[in-house]
C-alpha cells in the first residue's frame, strides 16, 4: 500500500500584473513511487522540483493530469475529502525554522496533528505515541519535548517534523530540501534517518538541487529540466551513466572532494541523442496522452529524453524535422 | 605577508552578556594564495570575515590586531576604516541579489557607488568593461536592471565592482551557497580568475561547502565555535586531516559515488557550545572521542607538519 503514480501531470501558473501571461511550471511529468523507495527528484532552480512535490501534497492544484494513490485520483480531491489523504501522505519542508512558531513551545506541532486528526485517542495513549515517533527519528524525547524552537537545533527541529509526519501513521513522505539548511555534521543522520523509514516500508520523494545527496540516498533519480523529465532511471545508471547531455553537465559541475569523475564510464553517449537513435519518428515533446513515450528506454528502467526537447527541430537524430 | 591577524577577539554584546564569537584567532595569508575558512553555522566564521572590513553595531573588537600589508587596520574604528575598505580590503556579500538597487541600471548604480568613493567613473569605465568581459559578460549588462539578470550573473557583476580597484584583500562570504551547481562552477571559477589576472592579491572565501574550497582555495582554515581547528593546505585537509573535528567533519559529507546501501556515513552527535558562555578548554570536547581531562585546559594552535597547524592535545 502507498503507491503513488503521476500521469501527464501539468501546471500551469498565471503570472504578470493581472495573471494574463502563463508560465508552464511542470509538463507532462509522469512517473511511479513505489513503496519502500525513495526517488530523489534532482533539478536546478525553476525547474518545478517543488511544484511537483507540492502538488503532491495538494498544497497547490493541478492543471491537468492525474496523480493516482493506490489507484484513486487525489488531484480532485476537496475539502474533508482529502484528510484520509492527508493522513498517509504529508511533506516536510526546507527550513525547519520557520515551520515552528517561535512563540509556543515545539512540541506544539504534535498536539495539532492530534487536534485535527486524532481528536478521540486519550491524552496517555497520545504522548505514548509521540513519544515513539521521537523515538523513530532517533531523537531523545525527554531532550527535546517542552522546549522552544530556539532551545533546539536545526537537525533537532527538522526531525521532529518528521516525527509529526510518522505520527499520522504515513505511506509517503515528500521531503523537499529538507537537509539544504543543515550542518554537515547533522545533515548526514537526517539523510539516515530517510534511509531507516525506507526499510520500513515508507516511499520518499526527496526533492533536492544536491546531486551527491540525491545520489547517497536513493534507489531512484529523476532528473527535471524546465519542468520536464530529461532522464529517469536507477540512481546508479543515472549516475554511473548519465545519457542527457544536461544530466552530464550537471555531472561535471559537482565539484568532488577525492578527485573528479571519470567521464570516460559515459564518453560514448557524450552529444548523442538516444531518444531519437531509439524512435527517430518520435515526438518527445508531444503531449503524453497523444503518444506512448516522451522518453526513450535505453536500458532496462533507464530513461531518457530527446537531447535538444527545448528546440526539437535542431536535433540532428530526429527524422520527423526533415 | 598580505594579511597577519593575531590575536583576534570580537564578541557580540548582548542583553544576556557577551557571545565570544572569536575568541582568540591568528593566522597569516600570503600574496596570491586563496584560504578557504569553513565551519559549521554558529562557529564564527562570517564574524571573522565581518570583522576585517566592517563591525557592526553589535560587535565590539575586545582585543588582537590585524595588520593588512605591514599596515594595522582599526578595526575598531568604523569611521577610520573607511580609507581602507574598497581600496585596499573589499567584500562580496553573499545575497549579491539585495547587494543591487533594483530601482537602477547596473551601469547607472555602479557610477554612482564608485563616483561616491571620490573616483571618476571614466577613469575606471574602460577597466570595468574589460573584467565584466573576462567573467564571461557583455558590456550590454550595464543597461539592464538587477532583475534582467540571473543571480550568477548578478554575483559575478557585484564580484568585478568590488575587486575594481585591485584591492589586497577580498572577503567572498558564501558566495556560491545560493546558486545553482552549474552557475556555482562559473561563479567558482571566476573567482580564481580575479586572482590569476592579480585583481586581487589575495583572498578569504568563507563557506560551509568543503567540495567548493577543494577546488579553489590553496589553503583551508577550518574553525570551531569561536576557535581555529585546524589550517593546511587544501588537499592535506581533504585527504589527510588529522584533527578530529575536520576528520569526522569530512567522512560525513556524501560525494557523488556514495550511496547510503554501500556505506552509511556518520554525522557528528551533539551540537556546538552556546558562544555565550562557552566551557573552559578544547570546546569540541563535548563531541570528541578522544576527549580527556587534559582537554579541559585549552589546547595552542601549533604547528605540525609544513604550513599544517592544528589545536588538539590529542595529535600534536
Amino acid at each position: 500500500m502507498g503507491k503513488l503514480e503521476l500521469k501527464g501531470v501539468n501546471k500551469v501558473y498565471r503570472v504578470g500584473t493581472f495573471g494574463g501571461d502563463t508560465l508552464h511550471a511542470v509538463k507532462d511529468v509522469s512517473f511511479t513511487a513505489e513503496p519502500g523507495q525513495i526517488i530523489s527528484l534532482i533539478g536546478e532552480s525553476g525547474s518545478g522540483k517543488s511544484t511537483i512535490g507540492k502538488m503532491i501534497l495538494r498544497l497547490t492544484r493541478v492543471s491537468s493530469g492525474q496523480i493516482l494513490f493506490d489507484g484513486k485520483d487525489v488531484s480532485t480531491l476537496k475539502g474533508a475529502d482529502l484528510r484520509p489523504y492527508q493522513r498517509r501522505v504529508q511533506g516536510v519542508f526546507q527550513d525547519p525554522f520557520s515551520s515552528y512558531n517561535p512563540i509556543f513551545k515545539a512540541d506544539r506541532v504534535f498536539g495539532m496533528v492530534k487536534d485535527t486528526f486524532y481528536g478521540d485517542v486519550s491524552r496517555s495513549e497520545w504522548d505514548g505515541r509521540v513519544w515513539q515517533a521521537l523515538k523513530d527519528v532517533a531523537l531523545d524525547p525527554d531532550g527535546v519535548l517542552g522546549k522552544y524552537p530556539h532551545q533546539l537545533s536545526g537537525g533537532q527541529l527538522q526531525r521532529m517534523l518528521v516525527a509529526r509526519a510518522l505520527l499520522l501513521d504515513i505511506d509517503f513522505l515528500v521531503a523537499d530540501e529538507i537537509i539544504s539548511m543543515l550542518d554537515a555534521s547533522t545533515r548526514v543522520d537526517v539523510l539516515n534517518l530517510l534511509g531507516d523509514l525506507k526499510a520500513g516500508g515508507l516511499g520518499v520523494l526527496f526533492v533536492t538541487h544536491d546531486l551527491s545527496l540525491g545520489n547517497y540516498i536513493s534507489d531512484r533519480a529523476i532528473i527535471l529540466r524546465k519542468g520536464r523529465i530529461v532522464e529517469s532511471g536507477k540512481t546508479a545508471d543515472v549516475f554511473d551513466h548519465p545519457s542527457h547531455p544536461y544530466t552530464q553537465m550537471l555531472l561535471e559541475s559537482v565539484p568532488a572532494l577525492h578527485g573528479g569523475r571519470d567521464p570516460g564510464l559515459w564518453a560514448d553517449r557524450k552529444g548523442r541523442c538516444l531518444f531519437h537513435e531509439r524512435y527517430p519518428q518520435a515526438d518527445a515533446t508531444a503531449p503524453a496522452t497523444a503518444q506512448d513515450l516522451s522518453l526513450a528506454e535505453i536500458e532496462p528502467g533507464h530513461l531518457v529524453t530527446c537531447a535538444h526537447v527545448d528546440e526539437p527541430e535542431r536535433c540532428p537524430d530526429s527524422r520527423r524535422a526533415a | 605577508m598580505t594579511l597577519r591577524v593575531d590575536d583576534l577577539k570580537v564578541y557580540y554584546t548582548t542583553l544576556a552578556g557577551d557571545v565570544r564569537a572569536l575568541d582568540g584567532v591568528t593566522f597569516e595569508i600570503a600574496d596570491g594564495e586563496i584560504m578557504g575558512l569553513a565551519g559549521e553555522s554558529g562557529c564564527g566564521k562570517t564574524t571573522l570575515g565581518n570583522s576585517l572590513i566592517r563591525l557592526d553595531g553589535r560587535m565590539r573588537h575586545v582585543g588582537g590586531s590585524v595588520e593588512l600589508d605591514g599596515q594595522v587596520l582599526p578595526i575598531g574604528d568604523s569611521e577610520a576604516m573607511d580609507r581602507h575598505r574598497f581600496h585596499d580590503i573589499s567584500v562580496v556579500p553573499q545575497y549579491a541579489m539585495s547587494a543591487l538597487n533594483p530601482t537602477r541600471k547596473i551601469g547607472r548604480m555602479s557610477r554612482e557607488l564608485i563616483e561616491s568613493r571620490g573616483i571618476r567613473y571614466a577613469s575606471v569605465k574602460d577597466v570595468y568593461e574589460m573584467r565584466l568581459g573576462l567573467v564571461g559578460l557583455r558590456e550590454s549588462v550595464l543597461d539592464l536592471y538587477p532583475m534582467e539578470l540571473s543571480g550568477g550573473m548578478k554575483q559575478r557583476v557585484v564580484m568585478v565592482l568590488s575587486t575594481l580597484l585591485d584591492p589586497s584583500l577580498l572577503i567572498a562570504d558564501e558566495i556560491t551557497s545560493a546558486l545553482d551547481v552549474s552557475t556555482q562552477k562559473a561563479v567558482a571559477e571566476s573567482l580564481v580568475g580575479l586572482r590569476d589576472h592579480a585583481f586581487v592579491k589575495s583572498m578569504l572565501v568563507i563557506t560551509h561547502d568543503l567540495s567548493i574550497l577543494h577546488e579553489v582555495a590553496d589553503t583551508i582554515l577550518i574553525m570551531y565555535a569561536g576557535h581555529l581547528a585546524e589550517k593546511a593546505p587544501a588537499d592535506v585537509i581533504i585527504d589527510r586531516p588529522r584533527h578530529p573535528y575536520t576528520k569526522l567533519l569530512i567522512s560525513s559529507l556524501p560525494e557523488v559515488g556514495v550511496r547510503f546501501e554501500d556505506k552509511r556515513l556518520a554525522g557528528i552527535p551533539g551540537r556546538p557550545p552556546s558562544l555565550l558562555d562557552p566551557p573552559a578548554g578544547c570546546r569540541f570536547r563535548a563531541r570528541c572521542p578522544l576527549a580527556d581531562e587534559q582537554c579541559l585546559e585549552q589546547p595552542p594552535f601549533v604547528d605540525v607538519g609544513e604550513g599544517h597547524q592544528l589545536a588538539c592535545w590529542k595529535v600534536s
